[in-house]
C-alpha cells in the first residue's frame, strides 16, 4: 500500500485458503472467536458454510410468500371484479358470482407464481444490497480469482473485534495465506 | 478433520462414485475451458452456421410481415382446418421448451447433480423456443395491432376478456413461464457472470460483464439468499412446467371435437413436451459438446441418462397414442371411433404413422446401452424425436378437424410456401439465437460444475477419493 492509502480507513483483512475445506476449517474458527462483520468468499456455494458461520437460515422464503400471496390477491380480484361486478359475461350458463371459482383458478396459479419468482429474483439482490459495482474487495488485486478456483475470507474493521494487528495475526494463525489489509474506497 | 472410519474407506473402494467431470480437472481448468469458448476468437463453423441460419431467420422474419400485410389468407387455412402450421408451431415450440425448465428445476429438487453441465444450455433453448412459440398466436389473429386484445384490460366497449376461457389461461401460462424462465436462468447467469467479468481483458468487457453480474463477489452471505431463491425458483417452476403444457392442451380438450375433446390430454402433451425437449437438447449439445471440446465436462454418462429419460418419455406418449385409440372403441361414440380411425387409415395416414414411428418405435433403440453411448445413433433417435413431436402435434390439430362431425364440411388442408418458410425461419431464429447465446455467455454454469466436484464437499477428504494421487498430479 502506498502513503496515500494508508490515509483512507481500514475496510478490514483478507486471507486466502487453499481448498474449500480449508476454508470451512478457518470460518468455524472465526465464528468461535466472535467475529461478527466478516465474510467468506468462493466461487461455489459451500455446503454446511452457514451452520459453520454460525448463519441462520435465510429469511428470503418469507418474503417471497408474501410476494406470491400478492399475487394471489391480484388474480382474485383481477378475475372477479370484472367478471361478478364491472360487466358479468355469461359464457356457457355458468355463474357469475364465487361458484365460477374453478376456472379461475389456472389464472391464480401463475399470478402466484409469476409474483412469487419476482419476489425471489429481486429479493436475492436487495437481500445482498446489491447491484453494487464498486467494493473495497475488487481493489485487491487476487481477489480477482474467488469466481474462478480461490477462497478468500475477509474480517471487516467495523467488527468490534477488530484489531489490524491482532486480527491479522490470528487470520496467519488458522492458515490464512497472503494476509493483507484493504483499504475503503474513496 | 477426523479420518474417515474402515467401513467408509472399503466402501468408497469398493463402489467408487462415478465422476460428474472426467480426467480429475481442477477448477481453473472448468472456468477457461468455458469461459475461453466466450474469449476466444469465433471458429470458422459458428460463422458459417449463423450465416445459414440468420438467412433462414431473415427469410422467415419476410414472410410474416408479407403474413401481416396480406393477410392470413397467404397461409393453407381453410374453414374446416382454422388452426394448421401455426398452432402446431406454437404447440411445437412451446413443448421444446419444456426441458429446461425440468432439467433446472425438477431435477435440481431430485438432487441430480449431472444437471448441473447441462442446464444453462437447457434454459437458454427454452428462453428462444419459448419466443419462436409465442411469434404464432400473434401472427394467427392477422391484425397483430390488436394484440393488445390478449392482455386481462377492458376493450374500448369496456368488456373485459373472459376469465374463464382456456386461451386467457394460456395467455397467463406462456407470459409466466417465460418470465420465470428468463429470471431462472438469469439467476444462475449472475455467479459466471462474474466470473467473465473477473477474467476479461477488454475494456469494453469488462464493463459490460460487470454491470450484467451486479457487483457479485461470491460471499457466502450472498450465497446463502442465492440458493434458498435457487431453492424456491426451483420449487415454483416445478408445478409451473407440468402446468403449462396442460394449460395448453386445454386449449384443445375442452372443445367437444372428436380427437381433441379427452381427459388424457394434460399428462400426455407434459410428457410429449418432455420428451421433445430432452431430444431438442440431445440435437444442439451433441455438436457443441464435439465442437466446443466439452467432452469431459458434458460425458457419455450424461447423454446415456438422458437417453433414458427420452425412452420413459416416448413410452409414455406411445402409452398415451394407444390409450387414446383404445378409449375412442371402447366409448363407443362413432364421432370418436371415426376420428381415430380416421387418423390411422384416413387421407392424412402418413403423418399418423411417421408420428408413431419417431415417437415411440425408434426411442426404443435406447433399451440398448451400446446405442446410447453411440454419437450417430443418439443423434438419429433424437431427429426422429423432434420430426415425431412436430408430427404429433400436426396429426392431433389438422387431422381432427378436417374432417369433424358433418361430411359435407370436410376439405384437405395444404400448407403453402408462406406456411412452409415461416416455420423454417422459427428454426433460423432459434438457432441463430442460440448460436449467440454461446457466443457471449458461458453456455455451461462454471459455478454449478465446480460445485460438484469432490474437492467442492468441505468434508472431502484424499482417504475416501480413490483418484485422489491422479487429481493432485492432474493439478500439479
Amino acid at each position: 500500500m502506498n502513503a496515500a492509502a494508508a490515509e483512507r480507513s481500514v475496510f478490514g483483512v483478507i486471507a486466502e485458503f487453499p481448498s474449500a475445506t480449508a476454508l470451512f476449517e478457518a470460518a468455524e474458527r472465526v465464528r468461535d472467536q466472535g467475529y461478527r462483520f466478516w465474510d467468506v468468499h468462493s466461487p461455489f456455494p459451500i455446503h454446511g458454510m452457514n451452520k459453520a458461520m454460525g448463519l441462520g437460515k435465510s429469511t428470503l422464503g418469507y418474503i417471497i410468500f408474501c410476494g406470491g400471496f400478492t399475487g394471489f390477491a391480484t388474480a382474485v380480484l383481477l378475475e372477479f371484479i370484472p367478471s361478478s361486478y364491472l360487466y358479468p359475461l355469461i359464457v356457457h350458463g355458468k355463474p357469475v358470482n364465487f361458484f365460477t371459482v374453478p376456472p379461475f383458478l389456472p389464472i391464480m396459479f401463475e399470478l402466484t407464481v409469476l409474483l412469487s419468482a419476482f419476489t425471489a429474483f429481486f429479493g436475492v439482490f436487495l437481500m445482498n444490497r446489491l447491484p453494487r459495482l464498486h467494493h473495497p474487495l475488487f481493489d485487491f488485486e487476487p481477489f480477482k480469482r474467488v469466481t474462478s478456483d480461490a477462497f478468500f475470507l475477509a474480517i471487516e474493521a467495523v467488527d468490534p473485534k477488530f484489531s489490524e494487528i491482532a486480527t491479522r495475526e490470528f487470520l496467519e494463525q488458522i492458515g490464512g495465506q497472503g494476509v493483507t489489509v484493504l483499504y475503503e474506497n474513496d | 478433520m477426523a479420518e474417515p472410519d474402515a467401513s467408509t474407506v472399503a466402501f468408497v473402494e469398493r463402489m467408487p462414485r462415478r465422476p460428474l467431470v472426467l480426467n480429475n480437472h481442477s477448477m481453473a481448468w472448468i472456468s477457461d475451458r468455458i469461459a475461453g469458448i466466450v474469449e476466444n476468437k469465433a471458429p470458422l463453423w459458428w460463422w458459417i452456421t449463423i450465416s445459414i441460419t440468420g438467412s433462414f431467420a431473415a427469410f422467415g422474419t419476410f414472410c410474416m410481415l408479407y403474413l401481416l400485410y396480406t393477410g392470413v389468407g397467404v397461409w393453407g387455412n381453410n374453414v374446416p382446418v382454422g388452426w394448421a402450421w401455426d398452432i402446431t408451431n406454437f404447440v411445437f415450440w412451446i413443448g421444446i421448451g419444456h426441458a429446461g425448465t425440468l432439467i433446472s428445476a425438477i431435477l435440481h429438487l431430485c438432487r441430480q447433480k449431472w444437471r448441473t453441465s447441462i442446464n444453462r444450455a437447457a434454459e437458454a433453448m427454452t428462453l428462444f423456443a419459448v419466443m419462436c412459440a409465442a411469434i404464432f398466436p400473434g401472427i394467427h389473429v392477422g391484425r397483430f395491432w390488436m394484440a393488445w386484445f390478449l392482455a386481462p384490460i377492458p376493450n374500448p366497449n369496456w368488456i373485459w376478456p373472459n376469465f374463464r376461457s382456456p386461451l386467457m389461461w394460456d395467455v397467463f401460462a406462456v407470459s409466466t413461464y417465460f418470465t420465470v424462465s428468463v429470471l431462472f436462468w438469469y439467476l444462475g447467469l449472475v455467479p459466471d457472470l462474474a466470473t467473465m467479468r473477473d477474467r476479461a481483458k477488454g475494456k469494453v468487457s469488462r464493463i459490460v460483464y460487470g454491470i450484467l453480474a451486479f457487483g457479485w463477489r461470491g460471499g457466502n452471505r450472498q450465497w446463502r439468499h442465492y440458493e434458498m431463491a435457487y431453492l424456491v425458483l426451483a420449487g415454483i417452476s416445478t408445478p409451473l412446467v407440468l402446468s403449462v403444457h396442460s394449460t395448453v392442451s386445454f386449449d384443445f380438450a375442452t372443445s367437444v371435437l372428436p380427437g381433441w375433446h379427452t381427459t388424457i390430454f394434460p399428462p400426455y402433451f407434459v410428457a410429449g413436451a418432455i420428451f421433445g425437449g430432452f431430444a431438442m437438447v440431445l440435437t444442439l449439445m451433441l455438436p457443441a459438446r464435439s465442437l466446443h471440446k466439452l467432452q469431459d465436462v458434458f460425458t457419455w454418462d450424461h447423454i446415456d441418462v438422458m437417453c433414458k429419460l427420452v425412452l420413459l418419455t416416448g413410452s409414455i406418449v406411445g402409452y398415451a397414442y394407444c390409450m387414446e385409440f383404445f378409449v375412442a372403441f371402447y366409448g363407443a361414440n362413432p364421432f370418436e371411433r371415426f376420428a381415430f380411425l380416421n387418423r390411422y387409415f384416413g387421407p392424412y395416414w402418413w403423418a399418423s404413422w411417421t408420428m408413431f414411428t419417431c415417437n415411440v418405435i425408434m426411442p426404443q433403440l435406447f433399451w440398448v446401452r451400446a446405442f446410447r453411448r453411440n454419437w450417430a445413433i443418439v443423434f438419429f433417435v433424437s431427429m426422429c424425436a423432434n420430426a415425431g413431436m412436430w408430427f404429433e402435434r400436426f396429426v392431433i390439430f389438422v387431422i381432427s378437424l378436417h374432417r369433424d362431425f358433418l361430411p359435407s364440411a370436410w376439405r384437405m388442408y395444404y400448407p403453402t410456401w408462406v406456411d412452409v418458410f415461416t416455420f423454417i425461419g422459427t428454426i433460423g431464429i432459434f438457432l441463430t439465437l442460440f448460436l449467440l447465446f454461446i457466443r457471449f455467455l458461458p453456455m455451461v454454469a462454471m459455478s454449478e460444475v465446480k460445485g460438484v466436484l469432490p474437492e467442492a464437499d468441505p468434508h472431502y477428504h484424499p482417504r475416501t477419493d480413490p483418484e485422489s494421487e491422479s487429481r493432485k498430479e492432474a493439478h500439479a
